[in-house]
């Protein structure tokens, strides 16, 4: 029998970026806010801290800040005829675990996603017709706008700290910036980082075939930086060491130095680390939610925490994962594609060359996690013409450095033996003087791509696991092909000593990773038939409950969530607080 | 080729006569060879946790055909990659602390990932005594005896699972378990009991524990950076 704990005004389940947001937003606001993470509290200050922060195989190979999958994991299969099995041990993709989730372990990379994503079939109905979308792809508008988010998008970047340079201010493109990005306000928080070889050669070899290259945005402050809400950032390192490792600098614009902190100070918030929510509870209508169902992973114990709202702000497929094990919202069936929870799930594409240059020295151990320089001509410009690649979305192409550590990454041409004298002798010539290219590319949603529950395996609390159903359809292996065609293209252009040319991927594997832009699965829609929540992120079932992440994407694009999912996060704290404490109901009318 | 693994083993199985004994003579089978530039400074072998001496055996074996020493780094022992796999397959990792073990147990299709009912530890021992029936079947003596051309024969027939086990274990998979961890014990930081002397990192001009590189990204843009790696412990 679960201990019932006195009611709170929110309850959050999920510290990072989201949770973390909602949280300091509404505890300033004056809300009573229990926020329920599963993993544990680490302090900057002991935990990220020198030498041992330090150590590729604790964080990178051993996953010391991931989800740990012995207590729960998901099953995966490519196809709906297959038998899902589980994912035994993380691979793909690798969701974060403690307070600042993910986004202690990101590389910052920040971006602007557009009216290009929010009126996806609209737009390419209008230019194309209706017939260059395929029967089962199942995107749609989103129903919001980038005029109602460019203000919130501007929030998150001056909170993360994010480095960069404006390509388009208020309808003037600039020089250095991307000019296909949409028009912002104001210019990004810092400069650039400082750029590095490879990135230097890749932008001087794209400019020459006529594309757009500019630097990165992201969350590694250029220089110290002290944030709108007075938290203080040092300036980045170059350590080497940021995919995957908290920043012992604080120079990555992470929430455990930024809101996170916020809210601890505010007597309005209690944090409770090892607490593993296992249901939302809902009243007898269903169409409240009540609280939600904890154990304690410390001593067993189970809790019940009543609150007058629930915010979801685990990883993306968490938060599906409570939906669909809480019973709020019809799950999404592929063959009737009846129901709504688990649909459209997406995830990225990408292709990569490498590069080898005899008389290059690269310092790959010597980079920020946003040293790298890129192009966004296949993706945000429109002028591309996706008719005759046959195939919808785009892809950004991108050369430089991020975590290039020598267990991981050691570069050698192809047809090297993998040991021995000779691969000794590759290795070493080759670690320095190889470089990258790579992109990264969009994932239309399709019918079959989903998330139900699994009817055989289970977790540590006996409930189901999540099974992912997801294979590349043929629109992504057609633009996958078109990146390969056009990184090979640039890579030729810079004339390497050797190459290892970039092919497309086939089918999807749950290894070796790829990404952790995992999408979708509560999608955001403009009516309770087409979506799981309102352009707000609520619940169209229940309305004081509200999914935050990128679990609300209908469908995956080019660039990294997380500008976006900050983006929502404010915009919905500024939902609750101005519209939704005054008249608790649904915001939007279905 | 030397075989010192036989000798050392052979020598360790009857070494009941005391320690100061069995130091002199590890000591002196474990010493760099003449052609290794760089010699271990900490002693050779501070013994096993985990692996039985004839799993050490092929252990050895193994790490010293992959890592032979020559003018890039000393062989694989004297780095301790055989050393940096025990303590692997003895601590968290090996008993598959972060796996998810329940059943039911299907191989499924490879895009699933590992489905093997055994954690890493348990594959890498089912793996050694598979190999050593496969060489003995095969040629008479286990691997660790082998001549070099026939571990390399071995190796690359496990690798492109052109090697079939008697037990069903497929043999790739446990090679692929066992390759990573030899990378792994050639290029973790020196406190995992691998990459000794950081010649792992000296070998491709890695400088390991580096706290800032703000004014070295631009000083050393194009050029090499020549220092002396650190590895967490220098600067513990």
């Amino acid at each position: 029998m679960a201990t019932k704990l006195p009611e709170v005004d929110a309850v959050v389940v999920g510290l990072g970026w989201t949770g973390g947001i909602l949280a300091k937003e509404l505890t300033q606001a004056g809300l009573k806010v229990v926020a329920l993470e599963r993993g544990p509290l680490r302090t900057p200050g002991s935990d990220y801290a020198l030498p041992g922060v330090r150590d590729e195989l604790r964080f990178v190979h051993r996953h010391d800040l991931m989800q740990n999958t012995a207590r729960d994991t998901l099953t995966v299969r490519n196809n709906i005829k297959q038998e899902a099995l589980p994912m035994r041990r993380l691979g793909s993709f690798l969701p974060g675990e403690g307070v600042g989730g993910s986004a202690i372990h990101w590389s910052g990379g920040t971006w602007r996603w557009t009216d290009m994503e929010f009126k996806i079939r609209s737009h390419y109905e209008e230019r194309y017709g209706k017939n260059f979308i395929p029967a089962d792809m199942t995107i749609q508008d989103w129903g919001i706008t980038y005029a109602e988010l460019e203000p919130y998008y501007d929030r998150f970047e001056k909170t993360a700290g994010v480095s960069g340079k404006a390509g388009n201010l208020r309808g003037k493109i600039q020089a250095g910036g991307n000019p296909f990005e949409a028009p912002r306000q104001n210019e990004y928080p810092m400069p650039p980082l400082k750029p590095i070889l490879a990135a230097e050669m890749f932008n001087a070899a794209t400019k020459n075939l006529g594309y757009h290259p500019f630097p990165r945005p992201n969350a590694n402050a250029s220089r110290a930086y002290t944030n709108p809400d007075g938290s203080r950032f040092g300036a980045c390192q170059y350590c080497g060491y940021c995919q995957r490792f908290g920043c012992e600098a604080n120079a990555k614009g992470s929430p455990h130095i930024t809101v996170i902190p916020i809210a601890m100070a505010n007597p309005n918030f209690e944090l409770r680390p090892h607490a593993w929510v296992t249901r939302v509870l809902k009243d007898s209508t269903g169409k409240r939610v009540t609280g939600v169902l904890y154990t304690n992973v410390l001593n067993g114990e189970e809790y019940e925490q009543p609150a007058n709202m629930v915010l979801l702000c685990a990883y993306a497929i968490n938060n599906v994962h409570l939906m669909l094990l809480s019973g709020i919202g019809q799950p999404y069936d592929p063959v009737s594609q009846k129901g709504v929870i688990g649909k459209n799930y997406s995830y990225q594409n990408g292709v990569n060359a490498r590069l080898f240059f005899e008389d290059k020295n690269f310092n790959p151990f010597m980079a920020a996690g946003g040293s790298s320089d890129l192009i966004d001509d296949f993706n945000a410009d429109w002028n591309f013409d996706r008719g005759p690649v046959g195939a919808l979305g785009g892809y950004n192409i991108s050369a430089g450095f991020n975590t290039a550590l020598p267990i991981g990454y050691r570069p050698v041409p192809p047809g090297t033996p993998a040991w021995g004298t000779q691969w000794k002798a590759a290795t070493a010539k080759w670690y320095q003087t190889a470089m990258g290219i790579n992109s990264s590319g969009s994932v239309m949603s399709n019918r079959y791509n989903y998330f139900d529950l699994d009817p055989t395996y289970k977790n540590a609390f006996g409930l189901p696991l999540m099974r992912m159903t997801f294979d590349y359809p043929e629109n992504e292996r057609k633009m996958g092909q078109h990146a390969a065609d056009t990184v090979n293209a640039i890579a030729k252009a810079m004339n390497p000593t050797r190459m290892a040319p970039a092919t497309s991927r086939s089918s999807w594997t749950v290894v070796p990773y790829q990404s952790t832009h995992n999408t979708g699965g509560t999608i955001m829609g403009t009516n309770p038939g087409n979506s799981a929540v309102n352009k707000y992120l609520q619940s169209w079932d229940c309305h004081n409950l509200f999914v935050v992440g990128a679990n609300v994407f209908p469908h995956n694009a080019a660039y990294q969530p997380t500008g976006l999912v900050g983006a929502l996060s404010y915009w919905t704290a500024d939902a609750i607080k101005n519209r939704y404490l005054k008249n608790p109901t649904q915001l939007v009318s279905a | 080729m030397k075989d010192d693994g036989i000798n050392r083993r052979e020598f360790l199985k009857g070494a009941v006569a005391g320690s100061a004994v069995a130091t002199t003579a590890a000591v002196g089978l474990t010493s760099a060879p003449a052609e290794a530039q760089q010699k271990p400074a900490a002693p050779a072998n501070p013994g096993y946790s985990f692996l039985s001496l004839d799993e050490a055996a092929f252990v050895e074996a193994v790490v010293d055909h992959m890592v032979p020493a020559d003018q890039y780094s000393p062989k694989g022992t004297d780095l301790g990659i055989n050393i940096f796999i025990d303590r692997a397959l003895g601590g968290g990792w090996g008993k598959g602390d972060r796996m998810y073990m329940q059943g039911p147990w299907k191989q499924g299709h490879p895009n699933q990932g590992y489905q093997l009912p055994l954690r890493p530890a348990e594959l890498y021992r089912a793996g050694i005594a598979a190999t050593n029936a496969y060489c003995k079947k095969t040629y008479s003596k286990s691997f660790d005896q082998l001549p070099a051309e026939q571990k390399q024969e071995v190796l690359v027939g496990l690798q492109g699972n052109k090697i079939k086990f008697d037990s069903g274990l497929p043999a790739n998979t446990f090679f692929s378990q066992m390759y990573q961890t030899v990378m792994e014990g050639m290029f973790a930081d020196p406190i995992y009991g691998g990459n000794r002397n950081k010649a792992g990192w000296k070998m491709i001009g890695f400088p390991g524990v580096v706290a800032v590189h703000a004014q070295n990204i631009e000083k050393f843009r194009d050029k090499k950076f020549t220092a002396e790696p650190l590895s967490i412990s220098d600067l513990s």
